[in-house]
């Protein structure tokens, strides 16, 4: 993968492995997972409910609940200092200044009881000598830039509509200008037109702070808006990794297909039945001992069933989890 | 008074508690007696151990409004002298069950795991044993004493504030603002005091003034057994304990100080209600 990019990766990802023990047994929720991300691009992380997205971000962060989640391998590197390796105190202060984060759900992640000005200026004096007026100052810049009028400042998270609450988010993740942004599903909670108007903020100040962004979804129209490389995930790793144009042109895994397929056409016949990949995702628990995706794979062979294939570049800068990658079948989203 | 933020929280609660009329009821009664309290020596006719050998046990008359006691002592004048106790006693005692609960509690539920258990355990034990007999222990082994009273009544409702405060912060912990501020690089004790703490106010302030009223209650059946304030200072139990073999012939040495506790205590759980009800967020009109 490095073949890719000469510069460092300002993300670089190895053999992230998470579990987490439960009492029903030990979940593997990340398994061997490898991507980079590079300085102002952004990557798209696609997959299922339940495939490992977001613990993959937490994960970054270093802020996965312990006990009982667990990171078992890999490294972490972030401007090529391993995060896992960096001592409390150290993890405090990247995170939120160099690596931030939205989430999911604006009704829940602003605190109710501070008004949405001094949310921003906590962050900001988390992690700048700004204090005072000047951190006031800073705020209601924050606030502009993600198109919040001052006189709002002085209001609770309880006063703004989801959209405006999202905005919020946006502008405390981004008060300490961080080189990452980890966007986690931040428009699964909206409807759709706030949707687009979130998505075409964080395109935007983006490309003003030229920040990498992270970004967690599982819809692929979100990823063919902003995002420049895409990474398909399923069952805790990666299944097919590629710049954006060349995995909607031509997605190899029969995963990335299905979900092409699954998506809805304007052209499909009226009163027709939706695509739908058969199965369910194997439990994490207890994973099949071949490639993850086999159980469900219409092509799955022998070989399939008994040893996971791993990641192979098929193409320049396309890394396909297959051993019968499907050629000439084309996704019509790019 | 405050200047108010814009609409508040502060804000919101008090126009829901003015809504409710024995709230309001119990705040003026607080008010009387906090007055009562500071300006004591002002107020009151007598003083609390000014004797008249002359005027032993007489009923309410228009020299002693609430009569005199077996030594001759005015009434009026021990009850507003005891108000002081009763109220220090109620507050005090209370921020010591609220701070060291509290702060029990709130590490517990925090950090949870064996510190939890180690810590919530050891509350179980407390609250195995009755309270009463606990703070007649404490007392008895610190002393009897104003101040000494005080750690005695604190200390029983530690468990019932440090379970209120677990239970609190471990509906908050959930919270996604909570994994938000750690993702923003607060520390622990900063994501405690600011984050965690203040979304878990309702339900301690609501518990806090309805434990004024027990402490209060508390520390006069101490004092009834002989264990908090000493004679000659006048507390409302040990004035209630003092009458009682005078029930038959004087009975209002008994009825005015039983008078006072429970007023004093019915407002204060008027307030408590009141609170309850105010800070109730799924009460929003």
């Amino acid at each position: 993968m490095k073949s890719l990019h000469r510069e460092i990766p300002l993300l670089d990802i190895r053999n992230l492995s998470v579990r987490f023990n439960t009492d029903s047994g030990v979940v593997h929720a990340v398994n061997n997972l490898n991507f980079s991300l590079r300085k102002g691009k952004s990557l798209g992380l696609v997959g299922e409910t339940g495939a490992g997205k977001t613990t993959t971000a937490l994960a970054t962060l270093q802020l996965i609940p312990n006990p009982p989640g667990e990171i078992t391998s890999g490294e972490i590197l972030f401007n090529g200092q391993d995060i896992r390796k960096m001592t409390e105190a150290e993890k405090r202060l990247v995170r939120g200044n160099r690596i931030s984060m939205i989430f999911q759900d604006p009704m829940t992640s602003l605190n109710p009881i501070m008004t949405v000005e001094e949310q921003i200026v906590e962050m900001i004096a988390l992690h700048s000598p700004m204090k005072g007026s000047r951190a006031k100052k800073r705020a209601l810049e924050m606030l502009d830039l993600v198109g919040i009028r001052p006189e709002r400042a002085g209001e609770y998270p309880h006063q703004f509509s989801g959209g405006m609450r999202q905005r919020v988010g946006i502008a405390i993740a981004l008060a300490c200008e961080p080189a990452l942004l980890i966007a986690d599903e931040p428009t699964t909670a909206l409807d759709v037109t706030i949707q687009a108007q979130v998505l075409e903020l964080i395109k935007e100040i983006q490309k003003i702070l030229h920040t990498s962004l992270l970004l967690i979804t599982h819809d692929l129209g979100v990823v063919a808006e902003i995002c420049d490389e895409v990474a398909i995930m399923y069952a805790g790793s990666l299944v097919e990794y590629a710049d954006l144009r060349t995995l909607y042109r031509k997605p190899m895994h029969p995963y990335t297909q299905g979900l092409f397929n699954a998506v809805p056409k304007l052209d499909s016949e009226p009163g027709g039945r939706l695509a739908v990949i058969s199965g369910l995702m194997p439990d994490p628990v207890d994973l099949p001992a071949g490639c993850t995706f086999s159980p469900r794979c219409p092509y799955a062979g022998e070989v399939c069933l008994e040893k996971p294939c791993g990641m192979k570049e098929y193409e320049t800068g396309h890394f396909v989890d297959c051993y019968f990658p499907l050629r000439n079948k084309g996704g019509d989203l790019g | 008074m405050f200047r108010l933020h814009n609409n508040s929280m502060l804000k919101y609660t008090l126009i829901r508690l003015k809504r409710n009329y024995l709230a309001v009821v119990g705040f003026i009664i607080l008010f009387f007696l906090i007055i009562t309290a500071i300006f004591a020596d002002k107020l009151a006719p007598y003083g609390y151990a000014e004797q008249n050998y002359m005027m032993i046990r007489q009923p309410p008359s228009s020299t002693h409004m609430l009569g005199t006691d077996e030594f001759g002592r005015d009434v009026l004048s021990r009850l507003i002298f005891g108000s002081r106790v009763s109220l220090q006693v109620g507050l005090i005692a209370v921020s010591i069950s609220l701070i060291a609960g509290g702060a029990i509690g709130a590490v517990a539920g925090y950090f949870g795991g064996r510190t939890e258990n180690l810590l919530m355990r050891v509350m179980d034990v407390q609250l195995a044993i009755p309270t009463i007999l606990l703070a007649i222990v404490i007392s008895s082994a610190l002393g009897p004493g104003l101040f000494n009273l005080m750690i005695a009544v604190g200390i029983t409702s530690i468990p019932r504030f440090a379970r209120l405060m677990r239970a609190a912060v471990l509906s908050v912990k959930g919270m996604e603002f909570i994994e938000a501020a750690r993702a923003m690089g607060a520390s622990h004790f900063r994501i405690i005091m600011l984050y965690i703490l203040p979304n878990c106010m309702a339900p301690l302030i609501v518990q806090s003034t309805l434990s004024v009223a027990n402490a209060i209650l508390f520390a006069a059946t101490l004092s009834f057994l002989g264990l908090g304030i000493q004679p000659p200072y006048p507390e409302w139990g040990g004035m209630l304990s003092a009458a009682r073999p005078y029930l038959r012939n004087s009975a209002y040495l008994s009825i005015f100080p039983g008078l006072a506790i429970m007023i004093t205590i019915v407002a204060l759980n008027c307030i408590g209600d009141g609170l309850r009800d105010a800070l109730d967020p799924k009460q929003k009109r």
